[in-house]
């Protein structure tokens, strides 16, 4: 029971917050919806026993990429934002495309059959503690997509400067 | 015990709505900001489904789409801020130099 309320909350929150990041008129006020959205799905990530992957988020999403969010509002001029419209011409179109979706998915959802279980249950788990086990299973099996995802940060990184300098006077 | 299907109509919840405002959003900071709304909402999905059939590969796969999602953060605010130089605006309809 307590858990089905413990749920009912997170779900209730993440919805109402992604709501009112996509429909606030003030970027400054969305990015903050965003901050209290990335807590509650860290939360709901915890109450997974994912222990490993709430502090990932919190860490990477509201430490690393909000502020980069943050910075990049710097740039809009709220008070013109402020007076024009929020929504693109389409936008009627978006909304019945988002809401068919969403029903496609449903839908698709009666025909999942899940998995045969594996061998981390939450006993073992709990015996090895959860980031040695996701580290022995990434620097194991996966560690060759680690080091991909290590070059794919190094591309990012080169991207954004090359991106983001002022073209040198010649 | 919350049933698995709960948490993936959460995430078909939170991936309709980012859809939404990837789609109708002016400002091109809060479509950025939509790409990791759908994100996240398929790291709910993948997390919840490796609590409940006992695997961690999933949570694996979530760790990677935080990684590539962080470089994608970085690549779109570059683009942007470069869109903002160049033409002065960050309004997603008055680009309109390749005639879409």
């Amino acid at each position: 029971m307590i858990q089905q309320a413990f749920f009912a909350y997170f779900a209730f929150v993440i919805t109402i917050l992604s709501l009112l990041i996509v429909t606030r008129k003030n970027p400054v006020h969305s990015v903050m919806w965003m901050l209290l959205l990335f807590f509650h799905i860290a939360g709901m990530y915890l109450f997974l026993n994912a222990e490993f992957m709430a502090a990932i988020q919190v860490i990477v999403y509201a430490g690393g990429i909000l502020v980069l969010f943050l910075f990049a509002v710097l740039l809009v001029n709220i008070r013109e934002e402020l007076q024009i419209g929020k929504y693109i011409g389409a936008a009627p179109t978006s909304f019945t495309f988002a809401v068919g979706l969403f029903v496609v998915i449903v839908m698709s959802l009666r025909s999942f059959v899940a998995a045969p279980p594996g061998i981390y249950s939450i006993e073992l788990i709990k015996q090895e503690t959860h980031t040695k086990a996701l580290g022995k299973l990434l620097y194991t099996e996966f560690l060759y997509p680690f080091e991909v995802a290590s070059l794919i940060l190094l591309v990012a990184i080169i991207g954004a400067i090359v991106l983001a300098k002022r073209r040198l006077k010649s | 015990m919350v049933p698995l299907s709960w948490y993936m109509v959460l995430g078909a919840v939170v991936f309709a709505i980012g859809v939404f405002g990837f789609l109708s959003r002016k400002n091109i900071i809060i479509v950025f900001m939509s790409i990791e709304l759908m994100l996240n909402a398929v790291n709910i999905n993948l997390i919840s489904m490796s609590h409940y059939i006992q695997d961690l590969r999933g949570q694996i796969l979530a760790f990677f789409v935080i990684a590539v999602a962080a470089a994608e953060a970085a690549i779109g605010l570059a683009i942007v801020i470069a869109l903002f130089r160049n033409k002065a605006t960050a309004h997603v309809d008055e680009v309109k130099e390749m005639q879409g």
